[in-house]
């Protein structure tokens, strides 16, 4: 499984360099463009992880989570899901860089590689904006009666963080 | 919504830590929380601007577009109601692509054509095709082959080894997809019969 993780990063760029060139693609021009995309939808996010960081990191230092971790855990405890996870997984169908800015501190505080740490990535890894997308999408063309769109894309994510945990465990 | 989980956070954080004697603690972190917010974007740059790079790469080339149509055979399976032929289908097939290569503003306004076509041959405009939330299903599940700003954070961290929960990532993706997938085929069915 770890050679996988290693290689999968070097292949994906070989398939894409070879293609460009065998398609006569200017592989050095387009990457300098699509470069330069990137740096525009980067400072365009900026504003958001702004004012992100300010609202989770009030949020965190006023260790409200602690104290209500230390009244939750009587009905979690026997789990052992550690709950300092629990708001980045609410957050997470609603807004991905409210989540991302808890996965920043998680990485702070705790490193990213330690139990935490992993689990976070992957829980960021594997799921979307549920939440954000089919309000959206559904928006975009004014349907209103949705059915079970919504609550079904929850259970799909509900899965996902299950398998986050199951899987870090097995995995590390 | 996002609006008011912003303003909720920040109203119980402050609340909360005038009550428990804390708020200088709350001060200070109102004073260093912006350089914070920089030093974010600039652990996330690098990588970001390296992959949208090598992908413009993958899109000019038509590697995208060939990756889409691979898509295909599954979309047909997956989508009944919709006509084979249906623009829908192509524009499904390129979010997924988009989506699978970390490609998220790709994805976006593929996705919304997408549902625009399906709109078109949806019999009650105000209410959600079966097509259209199969779609939404797979599209929230997001599946990602290359997490990009979770690794650019994760090398920006000194993690031992940044790519370590790809392959993890990947089978809970596929598993939340499937469940997905699932209940709404389940759902569909019973909704079918009780007709």
């Amino acid at each position: 499984m770890e050679i996988i993780s290693k290689i999968i990063l070097p292949i994906f760029v070989i398939i894409i360099i070879f293609y460009g060139v065998k398609k006569r693609v200017n592989v050095y021009d387009t990457f300098l463009e699509g470069a330069k995309e990137g740096l525009v939808t980067t400072f365009n996010i900026f504003p958001a992880i702004i004012a992100m960081i300010f609202a989770i990191n009030i949020f965190l230092d006023s260790n409200f989570l602690g104290f209500a971790i230390k009244h939750l855990s009587k009905l979690f405890g026997p789990i052992n899901i550690p709950l300092e996870i629990i708001p980045m997984a609410l957050l997470r169908p609603i807004s991905g860089t409210a989540s991302l800015a808890i996965m920043n501190d998680i990485f702070k505080v705790f490193g990213p590689d330690s139990y935490i740490g992993r689990l976070a990535s992957i829980l960021q890894g594997c799921t979307d904006t549920t939440v954000y997308v089919i309000a959206l999408y559904f928006g975009s063309i004014k349907i209103t009666k949705i059915k079970h769109a919504l609550w079904a894309g929850l259970f799909a994510d509900f899965i996902g963080i299950m398998m986050a945990i199951i899987l870090t465990n097995i995995f590390f | 919504m996002v609006n008011y989980i912003w303003a909720l956070l920040i109203i119980v954080g402050i609340v909360y830590s005038l009550l428990s004697g804390n708020i200088s603690v709350i001060n200070e972190s109102i004073l260093t929380n912006a350089s914070e917010a920089l030093d974010l974007i600039l652990n996330l740059l690098p990588i970001i601007v390296l992959w949208t790079g090598i992908l413009k790469i993958a899109e000019v080339s038509g590697l995208l577009d060939k990756f889409a149509k691979m898509l295909m055979p599954l979309l047909h399976k997956l989508f009944p109601d919709v006509p084979k032929e249906n623009k829908a289908l192509g524009y499904i097939s390129s979010n997924i692509a988009a989506n699978m290569m970390g490609l998220g503003s790709a994805a976006t306004p593929a996705g919304l054509k997408a549902m625009n076509e399906l709109q078109k041959i949806n019999p009650q405009k105000d209410t959600a095709s079966s097509a259209m939330i199969t779609f939404l299903i797979l599209n929230t599940a997001g599946v990602t082959l290359i997490p990009t700003t979770i690794l650019a954070l994760r090398v920006a961290y000194k993690s031992a080894s940044p790519g370590e929960i790809i392959v993890p990532a990947i089978i809970a993706t596929a598993c939340s997809s499937i469940a997905g997938l699932t209940l709404d085929y389940i759902i569909r069915k019973r909704g079918k019969k009780w007709k």
